[in-house]
């Protein structure tokens, strides 16, 4: 089962149900794991608090010329449609920013003349959270700062983070918006749960959620309303129209904002919602049996 | 004499921090003392215009990139574009049941596909994947857009809508331009922040948020945009704040006062209003002198 745990509008809680539905699960006996896609500001780590055990660094295939070889055709410029590579006179020159990583210069490039070398964008940690004595596989990727481009990092970590379909359940924190990222977050997951606030905002941003989600990539999906009383009841109805089910209620609740202000999680500040986040799974595991 | 309008954006690393209540507030509290104009940079979950209720004058369609088609009839099926692509974006037969086809949303739109087509079934085409609008409000024109769903934030739709906007200033003579920015550190940030005059970064006082805050303030640094931080919500954990507070005296950030937590905020969006606007609270006081510091900071010569 690959979850993933999304929402729109930043800030209403996808990190905090992220990390106490991964540790409910863990601490009931379910192999776990967790990988933190915000790679922007990836912030699950504070709450899970893994013992990192290796770093790598990650990035873009740029091009590298040999001017040995080139001979100045221009063939690469022609195919990249990023403009990532000119040909002026007899200089190449390449513009790592714009780069994509596609490989389309290299594979064009008559003479063999470009190897494709990494460009560091990022970095994927990996370890080991530990919740009461059950162990939890943990992955995060953290963008380096003033790098542009956070869906490459994203798919490299699914790519060598994710379990193999029934070794573990596998939940993934998506990051706010509801462009590329979000999509490459989603993709491939057997369920998308939307976490919102009840509030115009909330609601705004839930919509163009649930159309990431349902419509383009036909993904089951259900509704975590987070800061429950906190503004209307808009959010209720627009779910009751879509036909998105309501899974959980998070009350607005002074004693979670304290826990989560210091790093702290609901089920160890509360525990009685140990059980409630093991019933938002059997939930999920409905809709997805549907 | 004209000069170059200042512009203000307001960003938070974190999301949900505030940034779209307090750029309503600063509108409405700038635009009593002078024209301005406002730009809505967070173009895939845009969220200005439900508390300022634009009026929408213009619509232009957005594109930016292409994506890739195969042609059936031309189609061998022989699995050289699958892989070719470093996307994932080639839809399989084996996996799909139908003939090979593009995934567009995981479409990079590279053309790479293209050349390693033996037989020239691939084509590229470039979709229509947002708008961007020119509205009016109560406190001045609105440039906004919308990003479809799941299309691909590259930051040329950010930097669209907030030329336009600088250059609807320049053209009136306004003195300011207000944008409210994406959270994270991305793409879209980096569009909205740079060429900033002053960005405000708008954080909450807990773990998560002074984590986002170090690395929002690193890109501003690195792009040489000047930062004041406001602490939202302040009250919700002193520790928390105090830290954030000694963190930016350490690092040499300007602060504004704390804005306090305050019911009315949530209060105010929901009626569709600037808190400022809509009731004389804690928040909306602390609003007013953050407002008083951003004139400042700015050189900007408002009528009191």
């Amino acid at each position: 089962m690959r979850i993933t745990v999304a929402s729109g509008k930043g800030g209403t809680g996808k990190t905090t149900v992220a990390v106490n539905l991964a540790l409910s699960l863990a601490a009931a006996g379910s192999p776990l794991t967790f990988l933190d896609c915000d790679v922007e500001e990836p912030n699950a780590h504070i709450f899970l608090r893994p013992q990192i055990e290796r770093e790598e660094t990650t990035g873009i295939l740029i091009p590298e010329v040999d001017d040995d070889l080139c001979t100045y055709c221009g063939r690469c410029a022609e195919v990249c449609v990023f403009h990532a590579i000119a040909v002026i006179g007899k200089q190449v020159l390449v513009f790592p920013e714009l780069c994509h990583g596609c490989g389309s210069c290299a594979y064009n490039c008559p003479e063999k003349a470009i190897t494709e070398v990494l460009r560091p964008t990022a970095k994927l940690r990996w370890g080991k959270a530990t919740w009461e004595g059950a162990p939890i596989a943990f992955g995060e990727g953290v963008l380096d700062v003033g790098q542009a481009m956070a869906t490459p990092v994203i798919r490299e970590l699914k790519r060598k983070g994710l379990p193999n379909e029934g070794e573990a359940i596998a939940i993934l924190d998506a990051p706010p918006g509801n462009s590329c990222p979000v999509v490459e977050t989603m993709r491939g997951s057997d369920f998308v749960l939307l976490v919102t606030e009840p509030t115009p905002f909330g609601l705004h941003d839930l919509r163009l959620a649930v159309q990431v989600a349902r419509d383009e990539l036909g993904l089951p999906a259900g509704v975590v309303i987070n800061r429950d009383g906190v503004g209307d009841d808009s959010v209720e109805r627009f779910c009751a129209e879509a036909g998105l089910p309501i899974l959980m209620r998070i009350p607005l609740d002074r004693r979670i904002a304290e826990a989560y202000a210091q790093g702290e999680t609901i089920v160890a500040r509360l525990p009685e919602y140990r059980e409630r986040f093991l019933a938002l799974y059997r939930r999920i595991e409905e809709e997805v049996g549907r | 004499m004209s000069t170059a309008p200042k512009q203000l954006v307001i960003i938070s690393g974190k999301g949900g921090t505030g940034k779209t209540s307090l750029a309503a507030a600063i509108a409405h509290l700038a635009a009593g003392e002078m024209p301005i104009v406002i730009a809505d940079a967070d173009v895939d979950a845009a969220n200005l215009d439900l508390v300022l209720h634009p009026t929408r004058l213009e619509s232009h369609p957005f594109s930016n990139g292409l994506v890739a088609e195969i042609d059936e009839e031309k189609c061998i099926s022989c699995g050289l574009c699958e892989e070719a692509c470093r996307f994932d974006a080639i839809l399989v037969p084996d996996r799909t049941g139908d003939p090979y086809g593009i995934d567009e949303v995981a479409c990079d739109g590279c053309a790479a596909c293209v050349y390693h087509c033996p037989v020239e079934a691939i084509t590229m085409r470039e979709p229509q994947v947002g708008e961007w609008y020119i509205s009016e409000t109560p406190y001045g024109p609105l440039y906004h857009a919308h990003l479809f769903a799941g299309a691909d934030n590259s930051g040329k739709l950010v930097t669209l809508v907030k030329q336009q906007a600088k250059l609807r200033a320049m053209d009136d003579g306004r003195p300011l331009v207000v944008v409210d920015g994406p959270p994270g550190i991305g793409c879209p940030v980096i569009s909205a922040a740079s060429g900033a005059d002053l960005a405000l970064i708008v954080v909450e006082p807990t773990l998560s948020g002074a984590h986002d805050l170090a690395r929002v303030l690193e890109l501003t640094d690195h792009f040489g945009v000047p930062a004041l931080v406001a602490i939202n919500k302040g009250d919700l954990s002193e520790q928390q704040s105090a830290a954030i507070e000694a963190f930016c005296r350490e690092r040499g950030v300007a602060l504004s006062v704390r804005i306090p937590y305050d019911t009315l905020v949530t209060e105010a969006m929901v009626a569709g209003q600037p808190i400022t606007a809509y009731a004389e609270s804690p928040a909306a006081q602390a609003i007013r002198a953050l407002w008083a510091t951003i004139k400042a900071r700015l050189g900007l010569q408002g009528k009191e």
